[in-house]
């Protein structure tokens, strides 16, 4: 029950990020798109991915190795992976700001690949993975200390199903 | 007089480290060591109208003329409130005595017609106020009444240029990203604006993150990055119609940080595949692209030299982020910056003499001006968070993104003299980044 009223929590968030944004001026309302509404008790659903097993792991200033407590989750991503084959995965790679734009997209880029290689390694078929790097542009937390550039070195695995190719 | 206003600026020219060998000069320098340079008194009196219907024209093609040349900190306009004199006709002779009373050292008289068609005539004269004599010929510009400021600012880059010696970079514009709403969500499109943050127009709507757009050596073309395929991916878009064209769209890559070559040909970028990221250059017309770089460390952020010869970029292969030079065939590159930090998004000079670059130390950005050689490296700012300069077309100026720090936290455009003197926030509604600088307009 408490990951189902979290689940709520963070979609009634960016439900109002994007409501704090008025469209007016042709900027329209575009920015980050919501998790699908499906209850996380679910364990093949896209939200107990997210939640349950854990989307995201957290990287060191300017490394991009995987500690134990990343290889722990990306083990259990490898896991429900394995067996939730209808799902394929974009891992995003993330900096904090502390850096120049185009050297954070690459670092974001050696992020995203750490995890792709971790999780092929551990038998997900690479045909199902892509990344992509946001280096700096979409941090989570939006503070100037290292309580929020830790959360926002990371590399989240967004699944998805039923992709096509 | 004249001499007199001219080494003014030749001392300027030499503090900044320009000129070569007279540079040597003592008690110049020692005057800007003193920081004890005061700015060139001019007097910009209203222009003259030739047609009533000129008038809000003839006023407002001065107080550009003048704010272009205040903004330079080479200048100190003489407000029009301590003018003795009114300026009623373009051809009468100067009162000169009147202009010397309150110390104007320059002054700008000019003339502003306005036909039928809605076309504009703009006609000036500079003075050597305490010399009694003009400084090289009337001129006159021509132009639709819509392009009034363009004509005030080629006005105000003959002045720039005939007291300093200099080309000037008032009609020129800068392509930038335009930011809005919240760090976690910030949205973000192409806008371009004249240099002074004028007549900004947007070039891209909100619906995909773009990055770092940078001009053609023509002006007339942008290369970009943008998300719109879900992914970084370099783009190339025509200014006047804003049509635009993905020029590299391999799956599985990412690809960012593009330029152009002097030439306008041939493109620089930066692509990561599997993590690695390199330097690979496009050739627009064959869409052949070349390989310059093979190493598993960063290499990105390149930028051609004016020659075409060699290009800058940075790379942490020493295990940090530090600034290489290479030839443009993609030979082995030479590490040219050894200073404490980090080093990245080196900018060649147009002038050819000079890198700007942005350095990060002791959790401070700077940004920063180094010989080519990567000696004489000079820091001209510092903040929580400067990046990205870009150079104004005569290689004085440098435009960068500077942001404030915390949740509130957001970008906008600076411009610094390459002196370290004279940093301005450029007027504009709304934070924006990622400033590229346009060469001077035709």
């Amino acid at each position: 029950m408490r990951s189902i009223s979290s689940s709520i929590v963070i979609a009634a968030a960016l439900a109002l990020s994007a409501c704090s944004n008025p469209s007016g001026m042709g900027w329209g309302s575009g920015g980050a798109g919501g998790i699908g509404g499906a209850a996380s008790s679910d364990p093949t659903s896209a939200a107990y991915f997210q939640e349950t097993v854990g989307d995201r792991v957290l990287f060191a200033v300017d490394e991009s190795t995987l500690s134990d407590t990343a290889r722990a989750t990306l083990e259990a991503q490898a896991r429900w992976l394995m067996s939730n084959p209808e799902y394929e995965a974009v891992i995003e790679g993330h900096a904090d700001e502390q850096g120049t734009r185009e050297y954070n997209l690459a670092l974001g880029a050696r992020r995203a690949s750490a995890v792709q290689e971790f999780l092929v390694a551990r038998g997900v078929s690479p045909a199902r993975l892509k990344t992509v790097s946001y280096g700096k542009e979409r941090p989570i937390e939006i503070c100037s200390v290292e309580a929020c550039y830790a959360k926002n070195r990371r590399a989240v695995t967004v699944v998805t199903a039923g992709l096509g190719s | 007089m004249i001499a007199r206003i001219l080494t003014l600026f030749l001392v300027l020219a030499l503090g900044a480290g320009l000129a070569p060998a007279q540079a040597q000069d003592g008690p110049l320098r020692i005057v800007i060591d003193e920081g004890v340079i005061e700015p060139l008194p001019v007097a910009v009196p209203d222009f003259v109208a030739e047609d009533a219907r000129a008038a809000d024209y003839a006023r407002n093609i001065a107080r550009v003329v003048a704010a272009d040349l205040a903004g330079t900190g080479l200048f100190r306009e003489i407000p029009e409130e301590a003018h003795l004199t009114t300026v009623t006709s373009f051809a009468s002779p100067v009162q000169f005595s009147d202009w010397k009373a309150i110390n104007a050292q320059a002054l700008i008289t000019g003339a502003v017609g306005l036909d039928g068609s809605g076309r504009l005539t703009v006609k000036f004269r500079l003075f050597d106020v305490f010399a009694e004599a003009p400084l090289g010929d009337g001129l006159q510009f021509g132009g639709p009444a819509t392009s009034w400021r363009r004509v005030a600012h080629k006005v105000a880059d003959q002045v720039y240029s005939r007291i300093t010696g200099e080309s000037g970079y008032f009609d020129s514009r800068v392509v930038f990203v335009a930011e809005r709403g919240p760090k976690n969500a910030r949205q973000k499109r192409l806008a371009i604006m004249d240099y002074d943050g004028a007549n900004v127009q947007f070039l891209t709507d909100a619906s995909a993150l773009v990055l770092a757009p940078r001009f053609s050596p023509t002006g007339d073309r942008v290369l970009f990055t943008s998300y719109e395929s879900g992914f970084p991916r370099i783009y190339l878009m025509d200014v006047a119609s804003t049509r635009r064209r993905a020029l590299d769209e391999q799956s599985g890559t990412m690809t960012f940080a593009p330029r152009f070559a002097p030439d306008g040909q041939r493109v620089v970028f930066s692509l990561s595949q599997g993590g690695n990221t390199d330097i690979y250059m496009l050739d627009l017309r064959s869409g052949q692209r070349m390989r310059l770089t093979s190493a598993p460390s960063i290499e990105t952020a390149p930028s051609f030299a004016p020659d075409g010869q060699q290009i800058v970029f940075e790379s942490d292969r020493s295990g940090s982020q530090q600034l290489y030079v290479m030839p443009v065939t993609g030979g082995e590159p030479r590490r040219i910056s050894f200073g404490q930090g980090r080093y990245g998004t080196p900018v060649w000079s147009p002038r050819g003499d000079l890198i700007a670059f942005t350095k990060q130390n002791k959790g401070r950005f700077h940004i920063g001006v180094m010989r080519t050689d990567g000696s004489e490296e000079r820091l001209l700012t510092a903040s929580f968070l400067d990046e990205g300069p870009t150079w104004a077309p005569n290689g004085r100026v440098i435009m960068f993104t500077r942001e404030t720090s915390g949740a509130q936290g957001a970008p906008s455009l600076y411009t610094v003299d390459i002196t370290g003197r004279n940093l301005r926030q450029v007027s504009l509604q709304g934070a924006a980044s990622d400033p590229a600088w346009s060469p001077l307009l035709p």
